[in-house]
C-alpha cells in the first residue's frame, strides 16, 4: 500500500531540497553543540588514550 | 573507590596481526600478477583460474577484506580494550570472529578463481559466503558493543565512535547490497535490476570505501597516532565534528560513481554536491592528525612509526581531495573508465590503509613482545621503498589515464575519430603499465622486509599474552550531565542507534524515489527479456569477469556514440537494463565498451577472438579463453535460471521453462550454422555458442523497431 502512496508523489525534485535542509539543520546544531562544550571534559577525553591502566607501560620503558 | 585488576587480551591481537601480514603479502602478490598480465597477457598461464577477469576480484577482496580487514580487527581489539579499560566481553566471541573471518577469506580464495562470483565489485562473493559474512560481522558487533557496555571508562573516546559507525554501517551496506535470489548453491541473481542495481551497488561500493577502509582507520589514527607521538590529539572538538560530518555526508555520495550514466540526473547531482562537501570533514581530520605532531616533528625524523603515519595521513588528505574533484562532472568525463581511477584508489590503498597498517604494526609488535624493534634501519628502508613504490605506481597511471581519455575523445579536423581503433589507445599506454608493475614490486619488497623485521623482533622478545592492568570500577550512577555529547558518549546503545539513523537518511532519500516512482526509469517497449541461451551466455560473461575490463554503458558524449554506435548514434538508456540482474556497467575500460557490440561483428569474429584475441586484434592484451570451446553449458540449470529470474521480476510467462530447451537449441543451431558457413564446426552446447548469443544480443533491442 505504501508503494501506491509513494508512486503518487508528484515532485520528485523536492527530494534533493529536503536532503539539503536536513543536512543544513544537522550541521548548525552540531556546531552549536560543539562550541558549547565544557573545556575540562574535552581535555579529559583527549588524554584518554594515554591512560590505559596498564601496570608496566611499555612505551615508558622503551623510552619511545 | 577501589582499583580492579584485570588483563588485556593480546593473543587475539597477535592472531589478527599474523593474518594481516600473511594476507597482505598474498594480496599484493596477486596484485603484482594482474599488473603484469596487463602488459604481458601470457602471464595468465592460459588457465581459467588465473586469468585477469577472475583474479582481479581476488586481488581486491584479498586486500580489502583480508589485509585491511584483519589489520582493522587487530587495531580495534588492541585499542578498544585499553580505551575502555576492560578485557573484551568474551574471548570465545573474539576467536569466533577470528576463525570465521579467516574461513570466509579461504572460501573467497577458492571460489573467485573458480569463477563463482556475483560480479558486483567488492561484493563478488556468492550468497552462502554472504550469509557467513553477515553472521561473523554480527559476532564482531556483539563483542564490540558488549565490551563497551561492560567498560570501566564512562566516556567513549572518539576512536570508539568510529568503530561503532563501522560496525553498524557495514552491516547495513552488506545486507542491502546482497539481496539476491539463489539459483544453485554457488549462483544467484541480484534482486535489483539495471539502474537500481547500479545505484545500490555503488551506494555499497562507495561506502565500503568509506566505512571499511576509512572510518575504522580514522579510529585507528585517533588512537595510534597520539600513542606513537606520545601526545594527545590536536583538537578533540574537531574530532567530534569530523566524526558526525563524515558519517552523515559520506553515505550520500555513492552516485558520483555513476555520472553521465543512465541514472536519473537528480541522483547524480546529489552525489556530486555531497562529494564536494566531504572535503571539509576529511581535511579537518587530516589536519587534526598532522597537527597532533606539532612540536614533535623532530621525532618524525627518527621514528619509522611516525614516518609511516605521516605519509598515511597525507595520502588520506590527497585522496579525499582528489575524490571530490573526480566527482565533478567535467573532471569525471575525462577520468571515468580510465587508469586515473586506479591510481586514485591506490593512493588510498597503498598510502592510507597500507602505511597506517605498517606504522601500527611497527608500533604494536615491539610492545606486545616486550622488546624493541629488531632493526630501525630496515624499517626505514621499508618506508622509503614503500613510498617510492607508491610514486612509481600512481604517477604512470595518472599519465596513462589522461593520455588514453584524451585519445578516446580526439577528433580530426574532418570530424572523425582520430583513434577509431580502441586498441591504439591501449598499446600507447603499455609502458605506463610496466612502470606501475615496478611500483607494485617495490611496495611488495618493502612489505617482505617488514615481515622479516617483525618476525625477528618477536623472536627477540617474549610474547605478553595477557597484559596486567588496573582501573577503578565504573560508578553505578552517571554524574548529572547537561552537555549532550557527554550523555551520548555514556550511552553506547543510543549512540549506535543515532549513528544508524544518520547513515540511513541518505540511503533512503536516494533509494525510495528510484525504486518506487516509475518515471525514474522510462521503459522501452522493444526491450525484451534474454532468451535462455543468452542467459547462459550472460552467466559465462559474469563467471569470466569480463566486466573487469569491459563496460556496458555508452555515455552521452559525441566521442562515445561515434565510437560505439556509429550507425544509430544511440547512447545507453535506463530502460535498456530493466532485465539485467545484476547490472554489468563496469567501472574500467581496459577494453572497449560492449553495450552496442551486438551484430557489430559476424559470429565467426567472436569465435576467433575468444580463441585468440590477437588473431582479430593484433597486439591485443586480452587473454585467450580456450576452455569455452571444450566446456558445455549445463542444460539442466536452464529451468532454475528462468524461474529465479521470474522471481526477481523478469516477465517470463508461466510454463516458459518447458519451451526453453527448444528455443535454446534452435538459437544455438542458428549460430552453429552461421559458424559452419565460415568453415567452423562447433558443438551447439559448447559455452562459446552461448557467449556469442549473448554478445550478439547486447544493445540491439532498441533498434528492433527502426
Amino acid at each position: 500500500m505504501y508503494k501506491q502512496i509513494l508512486e503518487s508523489v508528484q515532485n520528485v525534485e523536492i527530494w534533493p531540497t529536503i536532503s539539503l535542509v536536513i543536512f543544513f539543520v544537522f550541521f548548525v546544531l552540531l556546531i552549536i553543540w560543539v562550541i558549547r562544550t565544557d573545556k575540562k571534559h574535552i581535555q579529559k577525553m583527549k588524554e584518554l588514550p594515554m591512560n590505559d591502566g596498564t601496570l608496566n607501560d611499555q612505551s615508558k620503558q622503551l623510552n619511545l | 573507590m577501589s582499583l580492579e585488576k584485570f588483563q588485556y587480551d593480546n593473543k587475539i591481537v597477535k592472531a589478527f596481526i599474523i593474518a594481516t601480514v600473511i594476507f597482505g603479502l598474498v594480496g599484493m602478490l596477486v596484485g603484482l600478477t594482474i599488473a603484469i598480465q596487463l602488459f604481458y597477457p601470457q602471464f595468465n598461464f592460459n588457465l581459467p583460474f588465473t586469468t585477469f577477469g577472475r583474479i582481479r576480484p581476488l586481488h581486491t577482496n584479498a586486500i580489502i577484506f583480508a589485509f585491511v580487514g584483519n589489520a582493522m580487527f587487530a587495531g580495534v581489539y588492541y585499542s578498544l580494550q585499553r580505551l575502555l579499560k576492560t578485557r573484551m566481553i568474551s574471548d570465545l566471541l573474539s576467536w569466533i570472529n577470528f576463525w570465521g573471518w579467516q574461513l570466509i577469506i579461504l572460501s573467497a580464495a577458492i571460489s573467485l578463481p573458480l569463477g563463482i562470483t556475483t560480479s558486483k565489485e567488492y561484493a563478488e562473493l556468492e550468497w552462502p559466503i554472504d550469509i557467513a559474512i553477515a553472521l561473523i560481522w554480527v559476532v564482531f558487533g556483539i563483542n564490540l558493543i558488549g565490551t563497551i557496555i561492560k567498560r570501566r571508562e564512562r566516556h567513549m573516546y572518539v576512536a570508539v565512535w568510529f568503530y561503532i559507525a563501522t560496525f553498524v554501517t557495514v552491516a547495513v551496506l552488506h545486507i542491502v547490497n546482497s539481496v539476491e535470489i539463489p539459483v544453485t548453491l554457488f549462483k544467484s541473481y541480484s534482486w535489483y535490476a539495471g539502474v537500481q542495481d547500479a545505484l545500490v551497488q555503488w551506494w555499497y561500493g562507495h561506502n565500503a570505501v568509506a566505512f571499511f577502509l576509512t572510518t575504522p582507520f580514522l579510529g585507528l589514527m585517533y588512537y595510534y597516532l597520539p600513542k606513537a607521538a606520545n601526545r594527545p590529539v590536536y583538537s578533540y572538538k574537531s574530532s567530534i565534528i569530523h566524526f558526525w560530518a563524515l558519517i552523515f555526508i559520506y553515505i550520500w555520495a555513492g552516485p558520483h560513481h555513476l555520472l553521465y550514466s543512465a541514472l536519473p540526473d537528480w541522483a547524480q547531482s546529489l552525489g556530486v554536491v555531497f562529494s564536494i562537501m566531504l572535503i571539509a570533514p576529511s581535511w579537518g581530520g587530516m589536519l587534526n592528525g598532522l597537527l597532533t605532531l606539532r612540536g614533535a616533528w623532530d621525532k618524525v625524523r627518527e621514528d619509522p612509526v611516525l614516518k609511516f603515519m605521516v605519509v598515511a595521513v597525507t595520502a588520506y588528505g590527497m585522496s579525499t581531495f582528489e575524490g571530490p574533484m573526480l566527482s565533478l562532472k567535467n573532471v569525471n568525463a575525462i577520468a571515468h573508465f580510465t587508469d586515473w581511477i586506479i591510481a586514485h584508489v591506490h593512493i588510498g590503498g597503498l598510502g592510507w590503509n597500507g602505511f597506517l597498517t605498517f606504522g601500527m604494526l611497527y608500533w604494536l609488535v615491539p610492545r606486545m613482545w616486550g622488546t624493541s624493534l629488531h632493526s630501525t634501519k630496515l624499517a626505514n628502508f621499508h618506508f622509503w621503498i614503500g613510498t617510492l613504490g607508491i610514486i612509481f605506481y600512481a604517477l604512470p597511471l595518472y599519465f596513462a589515464g589522461f593520455t588514453q581519455s584524451l585519445m578516446w575523445k580526439q577528433f580530426t579536423d574532418q570530424g572523425v575519430l582520430m583513434y577509431p581503433n580502441f586498441l591504439e589507445t591501449v598499446t600507447q599506454i603499455l609502458p605506463m603499465y610496466m612502470l606501475r608493475a615496478l611500483g607494485g614490486l617495490l611496495y611488495l619488497i618493502g612489505a617482505i622486509a617488514m615481515t622479516y623485521n617483525l618476525i625477528l623482533t618477536a623472536k627477540a622478545g617474549k610474547f605478553i599474552a595477557d597484559e596486567d592492568a588496573e582501573a577503578p570500577a565504573l560508578e553505578k550512577e552517571a554524574p548529572k550531565d547537561t552537555y549532550w555529547h557527554r550523555i551520548l558518549e555514556a550511552k553506547p546503545v543510543m549512540f549506535t542507534v543515532l549513528a544508524l539513523i544518520a547513515i540511513l537518511i541518505g540511503g533512503i532519500i536516494e533509494f525510495v524515489p528510484t525504486f518506487l516512482i516509475k518515471s525514474n526509469i522510462p521503459t522501452i517497449e522493444s526491450v525484451q527479456p534474454y532468451t535462455p541461451l543468452e542467459l547462459h551466455g550472460r552467466d559465462i560473461y559474469i563467471r569470466e569477469g569480463c566486466v573487469s575490463c569491459h563496460s556496458q554503458l555508452v555515455r552521452p558524449f559525441r566521442s562515445e556514440v561515434v565510437r560505439y554506435d556509429p550507425n544509430d548514434m544511440e547512447y545507453s538508456k535506463a530502460g535498456e537494463y530493466v532485465y539485467d540482474h545484476p547490472f554489468l556497467w563496469g567501472s574500467k575500460r581496459t577494453g572497449p565498451d560492449l553495450h552496442r557490440v551486438g551484430k557489430k561483428y559476424p559470429d565467426s569474429w567472436h569465435y576467433h577472438h575468444m580463441m585468440d584475441p590477437t588473431t582479430m586484434s593484433p597486439n591485443s592484451i586480452m587473454p585467450p579463453y580456450p576452455w569455452l570451446f571444450d566446456q558445455y553449458i549445463d542444460i539442466d540449470a536452464t529451468a532454475g535460471k528462468i524461474s529465479a529470474m521470474r522471481t526477481v521480476g523478469v516477465p517470463y510467462e508461466e510454463g516458459f521453462e518447458d519451451l526453453a530447451l527448444d528455443i535454446m537449441s534452435s538459437q544455438a543451431s542458428d549460430i552453429v550454422n552461421s559458424l559452419s558457413n565460415d568453415g567452423i564446426e562447433v558443438h551447439p552446447e559448447s559455452e562459446i555458442v552461448a557467449l556469442i548469443a549473448y554478445l550478439q544480443r547486447l544493445g540491439t533491442d532498441i533498434k528492433v523497431k527502426k
